[in-house]
């Protein structure tokens, strides 16, 4: 195989004139609609996020109520201070709020994600903001250089996440968990859902793409993976869905269960 | 259908202006009919590029209501009626005159990618490819050339500068398919890093958006490239993969 | 002479399609340093518009089929009016071709075992098109552009030849203009190669797009070259026909291999009133038979829907005439009702897209209205079968511009395996005759500042015609007087009316400036409009028979001592002249192929 570092450099027009009236955009469209969307549904997780990260308490509905729930948010729940369990790793020297401790990971993994990536270089940089609108900016760089080339470690945050889908996967696992044997309220049908969605998302991610076969050549010297290929093809093909349903569905998952644990609602068992 | 606003940029390197004309419609037009009907009465030297009127080649891109469009495509009951409808040159690419632009960026970026280099042909004489290996490739081959991801991407459309090392969405489906073709024997993949200024591409998707071939430009080529590139620069797991693997090898062979 | 941009070159190719670029990837690869030439962009050529595939006995569907196969079928498609060396080496040369392509990056549908996949199409025996989906020719021309990026050919965009230039009966250069800037620009060259397609921008319902304005043809004649069969024009019968703005668009002959019938307007399967004495015993005669046939190739015989082009047209020709036509004055083609419309969605995307975009059809739930639409010229320059070259010194001609290899009738798939095979072979044969000269001729002066004058007269008239006024008639009296029935009365009228046209276009005048002026463009193309119209209509009235895609109302019959002469046209002193010369004789051996083997 040869490899190909640079090519003869043919010359391109740089500076000809433009045509078109001067404006930053002709549509008349109202294009500004999707930006602010995406301004306002990430500034609202980011809010709530916050929030509920620190709020350090109230993140866990467990035998005492007749439940086993952990907030997603806070899963896994790794430090001393936990309100349940005892598999702690880190030792009673951390006094934050144990979420701290875990976040990062699926915070970095939706960070770099191709998707948000495209989401927040549209709505919050404006580069572009929009088709055919112009950038907010004079000069660009796009992910060519620090600090926007680490967005290439995306793949590591996808391994996290992978981890991360199998504890919370364990989580909706034990919301089955009651006092009494197995059964069913609305909180751990809340827990599985959760799972669904993140696997949804996880595995629709580019890089797994990727790994699972979009870097092979020959397709047809390794069926399985084409096959693997082909079918998280479809699911990538709506990962700004799936992107989309588990962030909110995560908040949500946290205010469940945040509300059962303060008692301003009681969760129905239904088995 | 009654007659139509067009508001239709006229001009050359030397500045313009859109120009309104009041233009007879017929009902299943598109904005190309409308174009020529301006052409052969009241503007008989309106410049404008097309040849096949069926989607199929390419030439008739431009900016209808500010959205890239080829004018051959764009129905004209799409519009509110009574509303004008404006039409301009494609806005990245510099001016030759009226709607026509000098769009030899692309051919000079076509240029610097390197040839499909095959594998030899098997001993009788032909190749063997699988359906499933040249269907993800043929989703590239479906390109028309019109250029439109090219005009609305950011990465050149707002800085001009950029365009010296920045191939563009056409080429990056280019390198794609040369990529993962299954016979080909080149690397790209440092050109991608470096001077095709694949890093650039933020992602935003809007060649995606434009592309009347409707190719997942930016999930099925671009983002794959970007993750080819991250294998072999910037995954220390995969870089001490092949360094095992080497090592392996000496030794086995060694 | 005054001074112009002025470009050195061996080998001069006209027309970027799929044989201008096969001819000069040939041209430079033989060491000649080569240019090429073209109206449009690179890639936008006509070849895109191709759908079905490219005819190559390559026999992985079929082993049994061999070149031997394929030129029989040519030669029966063509009426035995080809010029039968051209369709051997066509036939012998096309798999190789194909390989080659392949060879280049063409990803071409596959065979279970990964070789290339071929299609069943009208005339050939055998399943025998390469094909990817419904665009091959998308997939050739990009290849082929691909390829020659790497290959060191000078190629000279948006630029429009008018003259060639002839030193001492030798090609000495070519004359064209910017159509940016309008400005001239001279190649001089040693040879110079024709590819610039076909003339259907001389009809109003066209396939072709604006490019097609024979070009190629006007410039060899005017240089001195022979045109042949300028009277086969092929009328694909299935072109759309509302709206009005898409009329003409090709709409193809897989609707009806996939199962689509023909329907007038009292819903009968019209086309089981027209099947001809030729195909009676192969061609099914019943509506259950014929349905059958898709699914059953042993028992039922062929549908008449899909009976040659040239026969098919004139159904729907003469049902429209007959009052039974659709409400837009075309026919019905119903895939709807006789198809599920995930299986029409499968095999017919572009269609379901061109008609669901264009149309606001749903071709799954409603028939489609469709009518014959100019598609092909069969005729084009007299070349010699192995090297392409006209009778001008220095001067080829290949694809649809060379006429000969399809004779009367072109077959579906081998137009773009004439583009490859004979694009080479021009390419070769031009090169090679340029590096065996010397150096390129002097171009003389006086034709070019006489050209130049000629080109840039309109500029200057204060009063005058509107070129497109003149192309709008133009197009009406070839629809009209010369379509796909043609009678002496009203060829007669037709030339009388093209004579009218040429003085009208003597005075056209156009607005505005050189730069980029499409008025100005279209005023100059008229000068090959006209006269390949005049040729057309001329052709028509001497061959006093009807064969293929010639069809004669008062000679309705096919005249045997017809059947062995080309028509050929010559210009000289200004004046055109027609004139019978009798085929070559092909060698006994391949004769016997063209016997029926059943």
């Amino acid at each position: 195989m040869s490899t190909v570092q640079e090519t003869t450099a043919t010359p391109v027009v740089i500076d000809g004139v433009r045509g078109g009236p001067p404006v930053r955009t002709l549509r008349r469209d109202r294009w500004w609609v999707g930006p602010v969307l995406v301004v306002l549904g990430l500034s609202a997780f980011a809010a709530f996020s916050t929030w509920a990260a620190f709020r350090g308490n109230n993140y866990y509905v467990g035998p005492s109520m007749g439940r086993d729930y952990l907030s997603p948010l806070y899963s896994p729940c790794i430090a001393q201070i936990c309100q349940y369990k005892n598999d702690a790793i880190v030792g009673s020297w951390w006094t934050w709020s144990p979420a701290i401790l875990v976040l990062v990971f699926p915070l970095g993994f939706r960070l770099t994600c191709y998707y948000y990536r495209r989401a927040y270089y549209r709505s919050f940089w404006w580069a572009p903001p929009a088709c055919a609108v112009a950038d907010a900016r004079p000069r660009y760089t796009g992910e060519s250089r620090f600090p926007l080339i680490i967005q290439n470690v995306h793949r590591y945050f996808f391994y996290f996440a992978l981890i991360f889908a199998g504890i919370l996967t364990w989580d909706a696992i034990a919301a089955f968990r009651f006092p009494g044997g197995i059964g069913v309220a609305l909180g751990t049908l809340v827990l599985v859902v959760n799972a669904v969605l993140i696997w949804g998302y996880t595995l629709g991610c580019h890089s797994c793409r990727h790994f699972c076969g979009g870097n092979l050549n020959s397709f047809s010297k390794a069926p399985i993976r084409h096959w693997l290929w082909r079918r998280l093809s479809i699911l990538n093909g709506r990962h700004m869905f799936w992107a989309w349903a588990s962030l909110i569905w995560v908040a949500l998952a946290d205010l469940y269960i945040w509300l059962i644990a303060i008692g301003a609602f009681h969760d129905p068992r239904f088995i | 259908m009654p007659d139509v606003t067009m508001q239709v940029w006229r001009g050359d390197a030397g500045g313009g202006a859109l120009e309104e004309y009041q233009v007879h419609a017929e009902e299943g037009e598109v904005v190309l009919d409308v174009i020529h009907r301006l052409q052969a009465g009241q503007a008989n030297d309106l410049a404008v590029r097309w040849n096949c009127k069926a989607g199929k080649c390419g030439s008739c891109s431009a900016e209808i209501n500010g959205k890239p469009r080829l004018m051959c495509m764009t129905r004209m009951n799409i519009f509110e009626p009574g509303e004008a409808v404006t039409v301009a040159p494609v806005r990245t690419f510099p001016i030759v005159r009226d709607l026509v632009t000098d769009v030899s960026y692309n051919f000079e970026m076509a240029k610097r990618v390197p040839a499909f280099a095959p594998k030899p042909r098997e001993p009788d004489g032909t190749y063997r490819m699988s359906q499933e290996d040249v269907e993800r490739l043929q989703e590239f081959h479906k390109c028309i050339e019109c250029f439109m991801c090219q005009d609305v991407c950011h990465v050149i459309r707002d800085h001009e500068d950029n365009k010296a090392n920045y191939a563009g969405p056409r080429m990056f489906i280019r390198y794609a398919e040369l990529e993962m073709h299954p016979l080909d024997t080149v690397d790209r993949r440092p050109l991608l890093r470096g001077q095709a200024g694949l890093s650039y591409c933020n992602i935003t998707k809007c060649c995606t958006e434009v592309c009347p071939e409707s190719i997942h430009i930016t999930d099925n080529a671009i983002i794959p490239l970007k993750e080819r590139v991250v294998d072999s620069y910037y995954d220390p797991v995969a870089w001490l993969g092949r360094k095992i693997r080497r090592r392996g090898r000496r030794k086995a062979t060694g | 002479m005054a001074e112009y941009e002025t470009h050195d070159l061996d080998v001069v190719v006209i027309g970027a399609g799929g044989a201008g670029l096969r001819a000069a990837i040939e041209a430079s690869a033989q060491g000649a340093r080569t240019g090429l030439v073209c109206k449009s962009l690179l890639g936008k050529a006509h070849t895109v518009m191709a759908e079905g595939g490219i005819a190559a006995s390559l026999g992985n569907v079929y082993p049994d089929d061999n070149w031997k196969v394929h030129f029989r079928d040519t030669m029966r498609g063509g009426k035995f009016l080809n010029n039968w060396r051209m369709a051997q080496i066509h036939a012998q040369e096309s798999p190789e071709r194909v390989l080659e392509l392949e060879e280049w990056g063409a990803l071409f549908d596959r065979t279970p075992d990964g070789r290339i996949l071929q299609r069943d199409f009208g005339g050939h025996r055998f399943a025998r098109l390469a094909h990817v989906g419904d665009r091959t020719g998308l997939e050739m021309i990009r290849t082929l552009q691909h390829h020659s990026v790497h290959q060191g050919i000078e190629v000279f965009m948006e630029c429009t030849i008018t003259r060639l230039l002839i030193t001492d009966g030798h090609v000495a250069g070519a004359l064209g203009y910017w159509r940016e800037s309008g400005r001239f620009v001279i190649f001089r060259c040693k040879a110079a190669i024709l590819a610039t397609g076909g003339v259907g921008k001389a009809y109003k319902v066209t396939t072709n797009s604006w490019e097609g304005t024979g070009d190629g043809h006007a410039l060899a004649l005017w240089a001195g070259a022979d045109l042949i069969d300028m009277e086969f024009l092929q009328f694909h019968p299935t072109g759309m026909v509302w709206p009005p703005s898409v009329r003409g668009l090709l709409v193809t002959e897989s609707v009806r291999g996939d199962g689509g019938a023909l329907r007038n307007s009292e819903g009968r399967r019209f086309m089981f009133d027209y099947i001809p004495e030729l195909y009676r015993a192969e061609t099914a005669d019943t509506e259950e038979e014929a349905d059958r046939w898709y699914t059953d190739r042993t028992s039922a015989r062929r549908t008449p829907d899909l009976l040659p082009r040239d026969e098919v047209a004139r159904a729907i020709n003469t049902e429209v005439k007959a009052g039974r036509g659709s409400p837009h004055g075309g026919v019905f083609l119903d895939i709807a009702s006789r198809r599920d419309p995930d299986y029409i969605k499968r095999r017919l995307p572009s269609m379901y897209h061109q008609f669901k975009e264009l149309a606001d059809v749903d071709i799954t739930a409603e028939p489609m209205e469709i009518g014959p639409t100019c598609h092909y010229f069969m005729g084009g320059v007299r070349v010699e079968a192995d090297t392409a070259a006209s009778t001008v010194p220095g001067l080829y001609a290949a694809g649809e511009t060379a006429g000969g290899m399809h004779g009367a009738n072109r077959l579906g798939g081998n137009s773009l395996s004439d583009l490859l095979v004979f694009g080479r072979r021009a390419g070769l044969a031009a090169a090679q005759h340029a590096l065996g000269r010397p150096r390129a001729a002097e171009i003389d002066a006086a034709q070019v500042e006489a050209a130049t004058t000629h080109a840039l007269a309109p500029f200057g008239r204060e009063e005058g015609e509107n070129p497109y006024a003149i192309q709008q008639d133009l197009q009406d009296c070839m629809q009209r007087l010369v379509g796909i029935i043609r009678r002496e009365d009203e060829l007669k009228e037709a030339q009388q009316e093209l004579a009218a046209l040429k003085e009208r276009a003597k005075r056209v005048k156009v607005e505005g400036h050189r730069q980029y002026n499409p008025g100005w463009h279209l005023a100059l193309d008229l000068d090959a409009l006209l006269t390949l119209s005049e040729c057309l209509t001329m052709g028509a009235l001497q061959r006093t028979e009807s064969r293929g895609g010639h069809t004669r109302d008062d000679y309705p019959k096919a005249d045997d001592e017809l059947g062995k002469v080309n028509m050929v046209i010559r210009r000289r002193e200004d004046e055109l002249s027609i004139e019978a010369e009798p085929l070559s004789q092909m060698p006994d051996d391949l004769k016997a192929l063209l016997e029926d083997p059943h």
